[in-house]
């Protein structure tokens, strides 16, 4: 009897206990009181987010995060990675398992309304594409009726698939999988015809294909995706800090500041310069972190264009043309608003 | 227990206990206090959860079940289309898994019959043959062998370019990575009749069933049902199909650009996981049967020869019905458990019930009510399931007189 007592006890002060935790909305508190910043990434995109050869992660959604805690503790280490299926993605950043969601997200209206989500900004312009192999003989998308396509569960690509079949009046036969992987094997195991995500994401995946000069990347792309980071809704200065973190690397790059040269742009005399090196002005205090954070930012993680070379550019493997990824000064929509 | 006998009996002079000391009192005291503590603990669980949704600016309701589902599932049997509701596919999910679990449940118990009764086998390599089967498949855990058998299925079958020998060319028969082709049954006009015989030619059995028992009861003299039955069940579906002027015509697969269109497909995801299902619940019902057979004296056999049963009636008549009364619960938590572990066909790709409802979540972002009918759904599932297991085994149970 005693112990029926003593559980029942125990189970209502665990639930009373449940209503004072939860998501809290001052994360930027939460995040220095922990002393790093937790970000979801993805289980494993190659140039996004994926471990590299000493089991680190990295890439261009990882970089993100790096200089997320760049400028919070002035650290770009102090991140610690949760890797998410499209799947679980959502819930892990509302739940508060994750303070930012850096993880090749597309921006939609019903995920910026209804998920109770803020996306602070687009760190990469995609599009969906298909890849097929090349032994099809296909060479535009609108070939492909009757094919079976692999796909990703839970993921804007699912609708767009749909809704392009539709509206060319194709038909085709899904193959559905939770996790990137699985679709991965299941294509290279000609499972399917045809594989579909973002454009950058079929570049990725080609190069870990069994034979990667087997398939192509088809020219069509159906949709728009623009990437970014997501944060919690009703948290504005922690919204503020990711969404500058990704403008300061933009107006780095427009400025000409690189993470090898920012030590000497600290002496330039240019007021825009200042401003963003927190020579002037107190643009970091207003979002609760040192003033120096931009420089921070800038000189352990590097601007946009460094981070964008370093992870998908030209050198890599991947080797994506910078394309609609280049500053709005170069003819791409990379745009940042101001500092001052 | 001593103790509290001798307290009571010298409390007897006064006739009764005080409340605090009666221990009907107190239990119902505590019991009821744990009532309270359950319903508060349930109710600021739900309570909890609302208002951490609505400070999260999450939506909640049940609302988008009607909106416009907007994907595509690759297996459907009842009809679903990318513009059907939210609650549509969540039906087509069921479904599939009701479809998986109703076969997958059929096969075990056939196998697991068959390998059960063939580890008691005097024949020594059957008997180990059905061991080595038996320890093999109930120690490698599921998710393993689902995934051996998908990579197994698409790995060995060649692509439908490769098996086809042409464009346009009808097969009667194809088995390639994208499934497994059939031709497909078509029913023209006047088929209904061919129905109604089926079903005439059942009631006959279970009837002809009824008066053969009535009959043996009665002089002694048995009839051969069961030859009857299957007679009746292929006799007249046929004399219905001949006499309406064959009114069923076969559809064949036949390769159009990328796959074979046409005929019925039985596609590699569901064969993998009834594989994996059936085959890995077999080894467990195989034990559970082996048990209740061994579970029956021999005493029981001899009793039966000494009366002059032949050996196979001996079986039918005096072993299976008592070792039925060891099976039939084991066997039922056995049906339970491969229904929840349809659920795993996430991993390979079958569109079931928690595929189907993940994606659902996802696109909505309706999480905990998404999971909470999901979850409903499965315990519905194993009670009905149970109760009718229940049901059956009252009527196998042995009746004691």
């Amino acid at each position: 009897m005693n112990k029926k007592i003593l559980s029942a006890v125990v189970g209502v002060a665990a639930v009373a206990g449940m209503g004072a935790t939860g998501a809290s909305a001052a994360t930027l508190d939460d995040v220095k009181a922990k002393g790093f910043v937790q970000c979801g990434v993805s289980t494993g995109l190659a140039g996004f987010s994926a471990p590299n050869d000493a089991g680190d992660w990295s890439g261009l959604d990882v970089d993100l995060c790096r200089g997320v805690a760049a400028a919070v503790f002035g650290d770009a280490t102090a991140v610690k990675y949760s890797p998410l299926s499209a799947k679980e993605r959502f819930t892990a950043l509302q739940s508060g398992e994750v303070d930012v969601l850096s993880r090749n997200t597309t921006w939609t209206m019903s995920r910026d309304t209804q998920l109770g989500l803020n996306f602070a900004g687009v760190n990469y312009y995609d599009g969906q594409g298909f890849m097929v192999r090349k032994s099809l003989g296909v060479n535009s998308a609108l070939q492909l009726s009757g094919a079976s396509v692999c796909v990703q569960t839970g993921t804007t690509t699912e609708l767009n698939l749909t809704d392009y079949f539709k509206a060319n009046d194709m038909t085709y036969n899904p193959v559905v999988f939770e996790k990137l992987e699985e679709v991965n094997a299941a294509y290279d195991a000609n499972r399917c015809d045809v594989y579909t995500t973002d454009q950058s994401g079929l570049y990725s995946i080609r190069l870990g294909l069994s034979a990667p000069d087997e398939h192509m990347v088809l020219p069509e792309v159906i949709s728009k995706e623009p990437l970014g980071p997501a944060v919690r809704q009703g948290d504005d200065q922690w919204f503020s800090v990711v969404k500058w973190v990704h403008f300061a690397m933009l107006n780095a790059e427009e400025l000409g500041i690189t993470s090898a040269n920012a030590d000497e742009m600290l002496e330039s005399t240019d007021p825009n310069i200042m401003r963003l090196l927190g020579k002037e002005g107190a643009f970091g205090e207003a979002i609760g972190v040192s003033n120096d954070w931009a420089y921070q930012v800038i000189k352990q993680v590097g601007n946009y264009g460094e981070v964008f070379e370093r992870n998908v550019g030209a050198s890599t493997p991947l080797a994506i043309d910078r394309g609609v990824n280049a500053l709005w000064s170069k003819g791409g929509f990379q745009y940042a608003p101001p500092i001052r | 227990m001593a103790h509290q006998a001798g307290v009571s009996s010298d409390a007897d002079d006064s006739g009764r206990v005080s409340l605090m000391n009666d221990p009907k009192a107190r239990g119902l005291f505590f019991q009821g206090l744990l009532i309270i503590a359950v319903i508060a603990m349930v109710y600021m669980g739900i309570s909890n959860a609302i208002a951490n949704l609505a400070r999260a600016g999450i939506a909640s309701g049940f609302g988008f079940f009607g909106d416009r589902a907007g994907f595509d599932i690759g297996q459907t049997i009842i009809p679903y289309t990318n513009d059907s509701n939210y609650l549509q596919a969540f039906y087509v999910g069921l479904v599939n898994t009701l479809v998986v679990a109703v076969i997958g449940i059929f096969f075990a118990t056939i196998i697991g019959f068959i390998v059960g009764l063939a580890r008691l086998s005097k024949n020594y390599l059957v008997q180990k043959f059905a061991t080595v089967y038996v320890e093999t498949l109930r120690n490698i855990p599921l998710l393993l062998q689902l995934l051996f058998w998908y990579k197994a299925v698409l790995s060995i079958l060649p692509s439908p370019r490769e098996a086809a020998r042409e464009t346009g060319v009808e097969v009667a028969f194809s088995i390639n990575n994208r499934g497994l082709y059939l031709p497909r049954v078509i029913p023209e006009d006047g088929s209904s009749l061919i129905f109604y015989a089926l079903v005439i030619a059942i009631a006959a059995w279970f009837f002809i069933g009824r008066w053969a028992k009535k009959r043996q009861m009665a002089t002694g003299r048995q009839f051969p049902v069961f030859l009857t039955g299957l007679g009746l069940l292929i006799a007249l579906p046929l004399l219905a199909f001949l006499v309406t002027g064959m009114p069923l015509s076969l559809e064949y697969a036949s390769l159009q650009g990328f796959n074979m269109v046409g005929g019925w497909i039985v596609q590699p995801e569901f064969m993998a996981l009834l594989l994996g299902l059936a085959l890995y619940t077999a080894s467990f019902i195989a034990e559970i049967v082996r048990a209740g057979i061994l579970a029956v004296s021999h005493g029981q056999t001899e009793a039966a020869f000494a009366l002059g049963i032949r050996p196979n009636l001996t079986s039918r008549l005096v072993i299976v019905p008592q070792a039925m009364r060891v099976i039939i619960p084991p066997l039922t938590s056995q049906f339970l458990n491969l229904t929840k572990n349809s659920s795993l066909a996430v991993a390979i790709g079958y569109p079931d019930l928690v595929s189907v409802t993940g994606t659902v979540l996802n696109q909505t972002g309706q999480a905990v009510e998404v999971i909470s009918i999901t979850m409903l759904v499965y315990l519905t599932l194993s009670l009905l399931t149970s109760a009718f297991m229940n049901w059956f085994n009252s009527s196998v149970a042995l009746v004691e007189r």
